[in-house]
């Protein structure tokens, strides 16, 4: 561990800090519909597009209604990705990209069925290589439509979820239509817009040209991948989806250029995040308590940060067992260099790694699989965590809450009195849907991951170099973890179909990995939000009780303290037999497999 | 009635959205781009006399093909058998099929704990010293940088450590026949450092150096 690389990680904080109490106080005007300075341009676009929709604003939905279009929309956008990924042949720029001019061919219908479902649900997970399986076409309607229609419908969520905590008439949570439209309009498309202009100032690529054909000093040729990057990168970023226009996703020079575009794109990740708990704060009317919740998060962000960017910077065994020296010396960053880049060196990729699996972005700047087995535990264990540590855009701040009501419950039991919160009492009912909707994701992800293990299929897709060692274990827990997190980042030897070079494989036994991950993803994404916006609607016609002596504050340290214990015991108590298979014992032990 | 509503709402905004989203910004930001930052947008492309070299953001392999009886040999998937070419700082290891694959990036998703990995690890250290060692003696394992040994993230990784280009410093001002402190001044006005002085890891541009380096001999 360098100075250079802690400042990195301390500024990285206070300018998060700095650009997330901004948002986050004018994301609350934004859903309060209260008037913001890009009103006046974007007023009469919001009320065009609700005529457009045939959608009254003012007709407030209850929970099930909420859902119900959710559902809808959902599946509306699941068909149209798929019958744009489906026809490649017929796009234009079809025959762009490819060396040698060739044309691009369809995924078959597994992996099709994996990558929508993947994009659908803010997942992004990438069993195909973007520059060698998508056009140009597909990448821009197709996968960026979703990058921006997935994060829309987490955030709407969490803000649905609010209103459930402190409506005081009946059982309106608002309308998702017209807080989906705000959400894209004022927040998601300005931020990407500025963001992909920043990008390619840096050098990320944004052209829509064949691959180039060039030739070195040597005589040697080289073909180098084009297309529009930048504008896929910002919201890539931006909406917590994670998935890359390049196989080997922000590690590639066109995606992430330099030291401060990679200070950038983490900052684009986890400002939205960040900002809506403070949103949360504002609009529950006690700014006190966004702060409880950002600094529980803060603290297990920050130590996860701590340990793997200590552990990469140890090296790893198979470094020492082949002779290299892993300490900094002059001129060079020293630590577990495999699978990473110069030019972020180690505190640049620890902490865009953490950055991208504490959100449930998943991009990555440095393969997770070469990761040490504690430096790569700590992304295992931001998963483990059901992602409320920041989270994805408003999944992060609904399932978070969701925790909250579950620390209130057990606090509540400790000192003998009925829980509430915000005044509002917590009983039987409402603590049975938080229950059953934090056990969702958990509930898929290990299940998928035994299901991967004990089948043949199932075992197919680990990597030859993995194959009956600790490492084949990891790869499979993480990827089912990851899918059913909503993540998207992967332990990469884990194929499915399309092969780490980004031919299609011939094997189709991966057809399991695929399928089987593609239904984790959807089940793990819409059961969580269903039981959420349940919860939203039980709470939403609840009376308030003015606080008294006894009650349980949630916005002190105790409260912190409590919240963080109860996020670590249930991620515990569900994961730990698990995690030891895979990278605990890698970790404690330096012998080779 | 109330599906029927939400499925029409659904449709409509979806392809709202496609047209929008999906054409108009990206198109938009192309266009933006191309007018404002060109050379960056299009990939920082490099040309040598007229023609294109490369781009500087993209690592490439300073090989050349290796021929046998007049024939350039090809191994059994048809890709080129190659060997470093000596008068050229070398880039760090790729596991791209074949290295510095700009049509394929690819990680090596080799394990921090597998036999593999170790071997890996220690071909590239063997090769590396089989290179420098004539030039740098003394040289042993312990002394090689950890990005000479370690493949990159990408594949396609543009720079190496500073500590690794002073050690092949010595092969390249030998094989050249320049004076190293030449070939030192080259390496540091081809470093890039930390951007604002914060941000990631100092790295030598290999494309640019080596470019540099060509231009000098045209000089003398």
């Amino acid at each position: 561990m360098t100075v250079g690389g802690s400042a990195q990680i301390v500024l990285f904080m206070v300018v998060l800090v700095a650009a997330a109490v901004p948002l986050g106080a004018y994301m609350a005007r934004v859903y309060s519909g209260e008037p913001v300075l890009l009103s006046r341009v974007l007023g009469p676009v919001e009320r065009g597009a609700y005529r457009l929709l045939r959608v009254d604003p003012g007709r407030t939905m209850d929970w099930k209604a909420w859902a119900r279009a959710i559902v809808v929309f959902s599946l509306v956008g699941w068909l149209a990705l798929y019958l744009v990924l489906r026809t490649q042949s017929l796009h234009p720029w079809a025959s762009y990209g490819l060396s040698g001019g060739a044309k691009f061919k369809s995924a078959p219908w597994d992996v099709t069925f994996n990558t929508v479902s993947s994009f659908v649900t803010n997942t992004n997970w990438q069993y195909y290589a973007g520059e060698s399986t998508l056009t140009y076409f597909s990448q821009m309607v197709g996968l960026t439509v979703q990058n921006f229609l997935s994060a829309a419908v987490g955030i709407v969520v969490a803000i649905a979820l609010i209103r459930g905590i402190v409506g005081r008439e009946g059982k309106s949570l608002g309308n998702f239509w017209q807080d989906l439209v705000r959400t894209i309009l004022y927040v998601l498309a300005p931020l990407a817009g500025i963001g992909a202009l920043v990008l390619v100032s840096q050098g990320v690529l944004q052209n829509i040209a064949h691959s180039l054909s060039v030739t070195g000093p040597t005589g040697l040729s080289q073909t180098i991948a084009q297309g529009p990057v930048a504008s896929q990168e910002a919201i890539k970023l931006l909406g917590t989806n994670g998935g890359g226009f390049f196989n080997v996703n922000s590690a590639h020079p066109f995606e992430n250029p330099n030291g401060f575009t990679n200070f950038f794109e983490m900052l684009l990740v986890l400002v939205i995040p960040a900002a809506l708990v403070l949103t949360y704060g504002r609009l529950v009317g006690s700014r006190r308590q966004g702060y409880a919740i950002f600094a529980t998060m803060s603290v297990l962000f920050l130590a996860g940060v701590v340990v793997a960017y200590a552990a990469e910077a140890h090296g790893s065994p198979a470094q020492h067992a082949a002779g290299l020296h892993t300490h900094v010396l002059a001129g060079s960053t020293g630590g577990n260099l495999e699978g990473k880049e110069q030019r972020f060196g180690i505190a640049g990729s620890a902490l865009f790694d953490v950055v991208t699996t504490v959100t449930s972005c998943g991009a990555v700047n440095s393969a997770l699989e070469s990761f040490t087995g504690i430096g790569g535990a700590i992304p295992f264990a931001n998963l483990s965590a059901s992602e409320v540590i920041f989270g994805g855009v408003g999944t992060g701040l609904y399932s978070m809450l969701l925790f909250v009501l579950l620390a209130v419950f057990i606090g509540g039991l400790m000192v003998g009195r009925t829980p509430e919160l915000l005044g509002k009492k917590i009983e039987a009912k409402e603590i049975k849907l938080v229950t059953l909707g934090l056990l969702m994701t958990p509930l898929s992800a290990l299940a998928a991951s035994a299901l991967a293990s004990a089948d043949h299929d199932g075992r197919a897709s680990i990597s030859a170099n993995a194959a009956a060692t600790p490492q084949g274990f990891s790869e499979t827990f993480y990827a089912y973890l990851s899918q059913a997190n909503n993540n998207g980042s992967a332990f990469a030897g884990y194929t499915g179909y399309v092969n780490s070079v980004g031919n299609l494989g011939a094997h189709t036994s991966y057809r399991f990995a695929d399928v089987l991950g593609g239904f984790t993803m959807l089940f793990a994404r819409f059961a969580p939000i269903v039981f959420a916006l349940a919860v939203a609607g039980a709470l939403a016609g609840k009376r308030v009780s003015p606080a008294g002596l006894g009650t349980m504050r949630t916005d002190n340290a105790t409260f912190v303290v409590l919240l963080i214990g109860v996020i670590i015991l249930v991620g515990a108590l569900t994961f730990f037999p698990a995690l030891l298979l895979g990278p605990i014992v890698q970790g404690l032990t330096g012998h080779l497999y | 009635m109330s599906v029927r509503r939400d499925m029409l709402t659904s449709v409509i905004a979806v392809l709202a959205c496609t047209l929008v989203l999906g054409l108009g910004y990206p198109l938009a930001v192309t266009a933006v781009s191309q007018l404002a930052f060109k050379d960056k947008a299009n990939g920082e492309r490099v040309n040598v006399s007229g023609r294109l070299a490369g781009s500087k953001l993209i690592g490439q392999a300073f090989t050349r093909q290796l021929v046998k009886a007049g024939k350039p040999q090809v191994d059994a998937n048809g890709n080129p058998v190659t060997a470093p070419d000596p008068r050229y700082f070398q880039s760090r290891p790729s596991a791209t099929v074949p290295p510095d694959n700009a049509a394929g990036s690819s990680f090596s998703n080799l394990g921090p704990n597998n036999k593999v990995t170790e071997q890996a690890i220690a071909a590239n250290v063997q090769a590396y010293l089989q290179l420098e060692r004539r030039y740098t003696p003394g040289l042993s394992a312990a002394g090689v940088p950890v990005d000479a040994a370690d493949s990159s993230a990408s594949g396609l990784d543009p720079d190496i450590s500073q500590a690794n280009a002073r050690i092949q410093a010595n092969r390249v001002a030998a094989v050249r026949r320049i004076s190293r402190a030449a070939v030192l001044s080259e390496i540091a006005q081809h470093t890039d450092g930390r951007t604002l002085g914060v941000f990631g890891e100092p790295g030598v541009n290999v494309l640019e150096l080596n470019l540099a380096l060509n231009r000098m001999g045209e000089d003398a």
